[in-house]
């Protein structure tokens, strides 16, 4: 099918977005644009019939990476496929990277936008997740200014954030890795590229042989992605090994009770997320121990 | 709604023209242009058919508008060779029997000419069957089983990056 008509709006500032937005009767009329990768099959599909469509491919300086001190900063619109070359991003947050090699396809990446996917929402996503488990800000500007949102209240039910009908994201911020730090992601999907049936990401930060830190964020079990703070507790202060995993897997599985759907039954689902909770805190741990 | 005006290159030819903000890339080429290489498949951006390459990136152009690519240029299956030519990636995949009905062949040709560039370019590119697997994983095809196409796209690049030695391997 093809898209239904709408208003086409092209900002070229961020500013002029926010202006766009807010002047509308009703700005729930509207759609924000990135990189349309989800946005568009919605509308070619008329699952979704905008009044308004407000482009932010034109807009200036939403697309760069910076890193200030600690700080990572990603602009929103910056293609997936530029975030998952960049040396930056690679040294500073490397579950980005390694995250997004599972976002749909090279060509997807091409054009969708880490900020599109995480304004987007979508539980199975991998960049929520990833943003949850790193406890990233999201950078937002709205007709009452800036603000900074983190990533535990961003996410607020299905497709849901707690960006306001007139405000735009603008950036994710990250906190750069430091010594002792190691992360990974895991994920099970049918086909290489779907949406996964469950995900996992998993960041650590050992001192020594023991756990000073973990966090763990889990995707497709929920109307949002969820961190599994039972297992984090577990495993700070255990030592980095098989036992701490396993109890740590368990303990994410047993708060988690996620939908039967047509990709997979809800059991099937809680075991394959402690697999996977396992396989990633092998590798965060192998991971951090190699970067001292 | 009203129409925009935009300026497209589309395999090396500046066109412009009166669009709805809501036409896909794939239907100004199409039915603006009336360059039907490009086919539709699915129209959600699944199946790959409709790939083409925006300022030399392979993207889909069921899942972009046509005032995206104002200002951009455009690449697809007709621009790669002469005409009654083809291209090194087209006589790889037709060597090795890589088609059968031919719907998916131009999303598949663009997807491998993408990464042909790349590697001619120096730029890196994949090389075990795995990679290469892995980069057309958004191509889908009901006829082949893949295996055809796999051998193409290997023998294509297999032939790009040793004009390019010394390019290293993408990861």
């Amino acid at each position: 099918m093809k898209p239904a008509s709408f208003e086409y709006w092209t900002p070229t500032s961020v500013d002029e977005a926010v202006k766009v937005l807010s002047g509308l009767d009703d700005p729930g009329d509207a759609k924000v644009m990135a990189g349309g990768q989800s946005l568009m099959p919605l509308l070619n599909l008329r699952l979704s019939q905008p009044l308004h469509v407000v482009d932010l491919n034109g807009v200036d300086g939403m697309a760069d990476i910076r890193r200030e001190g600690d700080t990572l900063t990603v602009g929103a619109m910056c293609r997936q496929r530029a975030v998952e070359r960049s040396a930056e991003v690679s040294a500073a947050a490397p579950l980005v990277v390694e995250a997004l090699g599972n976002v749909g396809h090279p060509a997807i990446r091409n054009r969708g936008t880490v900020g599109g996917s995480i304004a987007h929402a979508d539980p199975a996503a991998e960049m929520p997740a990833v943003a949850l488990c790193l406890d990233a800000e999201m950078v937002a500007q709205g007709p009452a200014g800036g603000r900074v949102i983190p990533a535990t209240e961003f996410f607020e039910g299905f497709l849901t954030t707690a960006l306001t009908e007139e405000e735009v994201l603008t950036g994710i911020r990250f906190t750069a890795d430091g010594p002792g730090s190691g992360s990974a992601f895991a994920e099970v999907a049918r086909r290489h590229g779907d949406f996964a049936m469950a995900g996992v990401a998993v960041h650590v930060r050992l001192d020594g042989d023991t756990v000073a830190q973990a966090r763990i964020a889990v995707s497709g079990v929920g109307l949002t992605p969820v961190r599994a703070t039972g297992a984090e507790s577990s495993l700070r202060g255990a030592t980095a090994a098989e036992d701490a995993f396993a109890a740590a897997a368990a303990a994410t599985s047993s708060a988690l009770r996620p939908a039967t759907d047509l990709h997979a039954s809800g059991a099937y689902r809680t075991h394959v997320v402690g697999v996977l909770v396992r396989r990633a805190l092998r590798t965060a741990t192998d991971r951090a121990r190699g970067n001292r | 709604m009203s129409d925009r005006e935009i300026t497209v290159t589309v395999n090396g030819t500046v066109h412009t023209a009166l669009v709805e903000p809501r036409r896909t890339l794939a239907d100004f080429l199409r039915h603006t242009l009336g360059l039907t290489a490009t086919h539709l498949g699915c129209e959600h951006g699944v199946c790959g058919a409709c790939t083409v390459l925006l300022d030399g990136e392979a993207v889909r152009s069921c899942l972009a508008l046509a005032v995206h690519a104002d200002g951009h240029e455009v690449t697809t299956v007709e621009g790669i060779a002469e005409p009654g030519q083809m291209h090194p990636v087209q006589t790889a995949l037709w060597e090795s029997g890589a088609f059968q009905c031919g719907f998916c062949t131009p999303g598949f040709v663009m997807t491998i000419y993408g990464m042909e560039r790349d590697a001619r370019a120096g730029r890196g590119c994949p090389r075990s069957r795995t990679e290469i697997r892995e980069e057309l994983s958004g191509n889908i095809c009901r006829c082949s089983g893949y295996q055809a196409i796999v051998d193409g796209a290997e023998a294509a690049l297999t032939a790009a990056t040793g004009s390019a030695s010394g390019s290293e391997t993408r990861r």
